[in-house]
């Protein structure tokens, strides 16, 4: 984290265009690049402070067009070598490329980490140090509260099964290493084999979990429900207008579904707004319907908009009873205009967390992001429950989790010594925790005295 | 009344493995120096296990020996059987262990000891630092004698109010039942040092002549002998050896142990310390390994000059009957007769967190503290630490700067930053998964290592740092040399192949790709590389190692470059956290109580985490702009 090895971050936020620029900065940061990228030259052939065109690669497969600029030490923000590249096809590519990236040596850039460097390669004036030292520990805070708040039970659980075999295995190899006579190892590199195949085969699941797509579902699945004219969208534009930092916004697939991905005190919501809900004959209105009620199977928290100035109708009644049994916040919208349901009213009768707004006088507007927040944080909503390997730190430390253990494959078939194995064993422990934010400490010394025998 | 009253320039308290060490290096160094005893004939005394070195212990004696310690030299005179341990392994987990015969090792050490300038032994118990404001100005005995000093170094093993315990017997003496040192401790906390009580134990000594040793499995010593110290002419190690025997412990033996866990001290609170885990009595192993129904159990030799054996992995503090009967079940124990019981020790010692990685306390201008004092385990952690301290403490005399071994470059540098980062809980053992670049802190290599150290403070003589000079030259032509050589697909090269198993070649090879194949090695392949020059075993090892493991050795060389950086990043002693505003309150609290040296230092603390450190080294490079 403070070492002086390669980063990579995507550096601005994306906007609808889906233009974006993915710094990288460090020792060997032309030389990742050069792995992915193929241009006319070469570029650790090019002259600093030239732009170069060119094709990103994954495999001999296009991933985009790119313009890369290249800014040699010490001429540079960081005084690094930083190399920029300047990507046009949108979210899903920039984080492919940063990807490649890392898969290529580079690291992800903990929060505040080019401007660390900058400072600490004496860039930056000394003003601004204390401002960073902030950013520093309450982004990696937040960011370590929320990787692992993030973490689904289900993945978090896996996690630490993957761990505690790994240690395992190396305090067996280690007691036998520190006590011989008591702990023999013939015939166990070919039982270590399999079991870690069988560690890579699951890291594999979880990585391709990352490849195939399901990068969209970071944070908390939000579906924004209401009958038609209830304020659905200009809620939606509300928390969107409201959020500086809007991560990304991808118009739907279909026309009548609209996703925003916005972050509310550093929770991402993945926000999917709805066509109203009603009874119609409409054969397009009604497409939009059903694929509203069939998200709500997938949805991690509901927004259900009300219109407070109307009474309730047989529609409204309609969607409640669908989504009894999700995480739900009714809003009573338009709170500005003569109201005629009241707060306790539809507290009473649905037992659910119940908010007055309006996204006119943006009254409630504040309760509505603590209380998300706050069930957040509580674990009340947690984001899909389900296997996703949803971020590229994660997918990072899961492929270099998966390069040692295939280290560790390679010194059996090299017949290595297995004092060998344990170093990759190790390597591949301290990765795996990364994910978890667990440390090593001194966990393999209290395996090794906690499962085996040892001493005099 | 008149007290005698001398003056030296360092005092040596406790005359063990560390106090030994401790000791020679400062007078060798040209310090005069005076080492105290509870009792002449204890001097290098082994009070437990009657061997030096073990898995990762040897790798502490043979760079110990490269820095210019005594341990090796001592046991390679005096050792009865010696074997090279996982020599099946990698070459990084290679570990030399010698039984020694006991009473030549001490007798050895205590002349070699009197046999050196500057050096004076004396018996006495030394009772009360002397103080000269925050520094120490040199030591009280018993007698009231007075030992002026500009340095001291405190050795006192497991003796600060030692009580030996089996059963409901508490006798307050030290190991052996030698003299128990009962005062020091509160001259210690009256300088505000801060206490722990640990506890050990040792298995009962049994007559060998009552021993069945046909119902035992033999255990020999290697042939040929490989010596500890790199001094040792190889030729003249190799003697005739006694050897070991290998029994078990079965249900009946465990029987015996839980129906009597009662009046064990152990299990009946009397003991206070804290026992080390890895190294447990046998109600330990029993208790919490109760699936495994057998225990093993070698039978070693004390000494040439004695019948008594000492029953390793049977260390116990039960009552004698119950040490009996317990013993009497084991194959070829059955009529043996104990010479001397088994017993748990309880001492005090210090938390070593008080100490900087030279040794020297960080409140206490002066005083150093080596061995089992500082909470480690061990004839050999101790001596190491006893040679750093010596070494240190003559060094600050000789207004030099301290000798730190670091993580990179020694077991000894991990054994000493663990006991002064760590808090550590109970008696630290050296272990070879503890040293995170252990492919290259070797046994093999420890001389490559460590002998400029040992050269540059003024310990290892010339000719033996001349030697390692001119093997490091040898290695690295015959390594160039052999890197440059082509081996084509001759009928010679094929067949010896084939008396290997290894697959023929098909094509030109490079010879450094045959050395890598598993089934070959350096020295196999020198009948088809007629121009290797003669050279040692030693240096052929090295090269062979070098090549064969070159990709894993490169690794771990750039982890060490990157440890290098955060080691190097020093913190000012006279930081105040509190100053650094972002930093999160425990990692605070920590960095205030244990103020690390460096960034690497302070990462390694636990609480801190890699944002603290990240808020640190900002937070340095504002005050050394301030500093300017």
């Amino acid at each position: 984290m403070y070492q002086s090895d390669t980063i990579a971050a995507i550096a601005t936020s994306m906007n609808s265009s889906g233009i974006g620029i993915i710094r990288v900065s460090g020792e060997n940061s032309i030389s990742i690049v050069d792995t992915i990228f193929r241009g006319k030259n070469k570029l650790k052939d090019c002259d600093s402070h030239t732009i170069q065109y060119g094709h990103i690669y994954s495999g001999d497969e296009i991933v985009d067009e790119v313009l890369v600029l290249i800014m040699k030490a010490p001429r540079s923000y960081t005084t690094e070598d930083v190399v920029e590249i300047d990507c046009h096809g949108g979210v899903l590519v920039l984080k492919k490329v940063l990807s490649l990236l890392v898969k290529a040596g580079a690291r992800i850039a903990e929060p505040g980490e080019f401007t660390k460097r900058a400072f600490l390669n004496g860039r930056i004036d000394l003003s601004e140090a204390e401002s960073i030292m902030d950013l520093i520990s309450s982004n990696s805070e937040l960011a370590m509260k929320n990787s692992i708040k993030q973490l689904s039970g289900s993945l978090n659980k896996i996690i630490v099964s993957l761990r505690d075999k790994i240690l395992y295995e190396t305090a067996f190899i280690e007691s036998a290493l520190d006590d011989p006579e008591h702990y023999d190892l013939t015939g166990y590199p070919e039982q270590l084999k399999e079991k870690v195949e069988g560690i890579i085969d699951t890291v594999d699941g979880l990585i391709d979990s990352f490849n195939s797509g399901h990068i969209l579902k970071e944070g908390i699945n939000t579906l924004i429900l209401g009958k038609p004219n209830a304020g659905k969208s200009s809620l939606l534009n509300t928390l969107s207008r409201r959020e500086r930092a809007i991560v990304t916004d991808i118009p739907g697939t279909t026309r009548d579904t609209l996703e925003e991905q916005i972050t509310i005190n550093g929770v991402s919501l993945n926000i999917i707004d709805t066509a109203g809900i009603r009874e119609t004959d409409d054969v397009v209105e009604k497409i939009g319907v059903d694929k509203a009620i069939n998200s709500i199977d997938d949805a991690d928290l509901i927004l259900f908009v009300l219109d407070s100035s109307r009474p309730l109708d047989e529609n409204d009644e309609f969607i409640i009873n669908k989504i009894l049994d999700k995480k739900v916040i009714i809003l009573l919208n338009k709170s500005d205009l003569s109201t005629i349901i009241s707060e306790e009213e539809i507290y009473n009768k649905y037992n659910k967390c119940v908010i007055s707004f309006s996204s006119v006088s943006l009254d409630g507007l504040k309760t509505l992001e603590s209380t998300i927040t706050d069930m957040f944080f509580s674990g009340e909503v947690r984001s899909d429950d389900t296997l996703y390997i949803t971020n590229s730190r994660q997918a990072a430390c899961l492929s270099n989790a998966k390069s040692s253990l295939e280290n560790v494959l390679s010194s059996i078939d090299n017949m290595m010594p297995e004092d060998f194995f344990s170093i990759d064993l190790m390597d591949a422990y301290s990765y795996l925790g990364e994910i978890t934010g667990e440390t090593i400490d001194d966990d393999l010394a209290n395996k090794i005295f906690s499962e085996f025998c040892m001493g005099k | 009344m008149s007290v005698v009253e001398e003056s030296y320039d360092v005092v040596v308290v406790g005359a063990g493995h560390a106090g030994c060490e401790a000791a020679l290096a400062s007078a060798r160094m040209g310090l005069n120096t005076i080492c105290f005893t509870v009792s002449m004939d204890s001097v290098a005394l082994m009070p437990c296990n009657p061997n030096i070195g073990g898995s990762s212990k040897g790798h502490l004696v043979r760079e110990l020996d490269a820095l210019g310690g005594q341990m090796g030299i001592n046991i390679d005179h005096t050792f009865i059987q010696s074997k090279m341990l996982n020599s099946s392994k990698g070459p990084a987990v290679h570990s030399l262990r010698a039984q020694a015969d006991k009473s030549a090792y001490s007798l050895r050490m205590r002349k070699t000891m009197q046999d050196t300038d500057n050096l004076t032994l004396r018996q006495a118990e030394v009772t009360e630092l002397i103080m000269d404001g925050k520094k120490v100005a040199g030591v009280k005995t018993l007698s009231g004698a007075i030992y002026h000093a500009r340095a001291v170094v405190i050795c006192t093993g497991t003796y600060l109010r030692a009580r030996c315990l089996y059963g409901d017997v508490i006798e307050h003496t030290g190991p052996n039942g030698l003299k128990a040192a009962n005062h020091l401790t509160q001259s210690l906390l009256d300088n505000n040092v801060e206490m722990n009580r640990f506890k050990t134990g040792t298995p009962a000594r049994v007559d060998s002549r009552s021993i069945d040793y046909s119902k035992m499995e033999i255990q020999l010593g290697d042939n040929p002998v490989v010596p500890f110290s790199f001094s040792t002419n190889r030729e003249a190690v190799q003697i005739e050896q006694v050897p070991c025997y290998l029994t078990y412990t079965n249900e009946k033996t465990h029987e015996i142990i839980r129906a009597n866990l009662d009046r064990s001290p152990m299990y009946s609170g009397v003991i206070e310390g804290t026992g080390p885990r890895y190294c447990p009595s046998i109600e330990d192993k029993v208790v919490r390994f109760a699936d495994k129904n057998r225990h093993q159990l070698f039978v070693e030799p004390e000494g040439l000059n004695t019948n008594e054996m000492y029953i390793g992995g049977m260390s116990s503090s039960m009552p004698e009957d119950v040490q009996y009967a317990m013993y009497h079940t084991v194959p070829g124990l059955e009529n043996c007769k104990i010479v001397r019981n088994a017993y748990a020790i309880e001492y005090d010692c210090i938390k070593a967190t008080q100490l900087k990685a030279s040794l020297e306390f960080k409140d206490i201008d002066g005083l150093f503290a080596a061995g089992q004092f500082n909470g480690s385990s061990g004839y050999e952690e101790a001596a190491a630490q006893g040679l750093v301290a010596g070494i240190n403490a003559a060094l600050k005399l000789l207004g030099k700067d301290p000798m730190i071994l670091d993580r990179s470059n020694s077991y000894i540098g991990v054994l000493i930053d663990d006991l002064v980062t760590k808090e550590t809980k109970e008696p630290y053992r050296m272990m070879t998964s503890r040293a995170e670049y252990r492919l290259l802190l070797r046994q093999d290599n420890a001389d490559l290592r460590l002998s400029k150290i040992g050269y540059e403070v003024g310990l290892l003589p010339k000719n033996r740092y001349d030697h390692v000079v001119e093997k490091e030259r040898q290695i690295e032509e015959e390594v160039a040399r052999v890197k440059e050589i082509n081996i084509g697909a001759r009928k010679e090269v094929q067949s010896l192949l084939e008396s290997y198993g290894s697959i023929p070649l098909s094509n030109g090879i490079k010879l450094v790709d045959l050395i890598r194949r598993p089934e070959l090695d350096y020295d196999k392949l020198a009948p088809i590389d007629p121009d290797r020059p003669e050279l040692s075993d030693e240096v052929r090892e090295e090269v062979n190692i070098y090549i064969k493991y070159e990709g894993y050795l490169t690794r771990q060389a750039k982890q060490v470059a990157q440890f290098k950086k955060l080691e190097s990043k020093m913190i000012p002693s006279d930081i105040d956290y509190d100053d650094v505003s972002s930093l999160r309150i425990e990692a605070r609290q920590k960095l205030t109580k244990l103020r690390p040296a460096n960034i690497g230092q302070a990462s390694r603390i636990s609480g801190v985490s890699p944002a603290d450190i990240s808020v640190l080294l900002v937070y340095l490079e504002t005050y050394k702009s301030k500093e300017k």
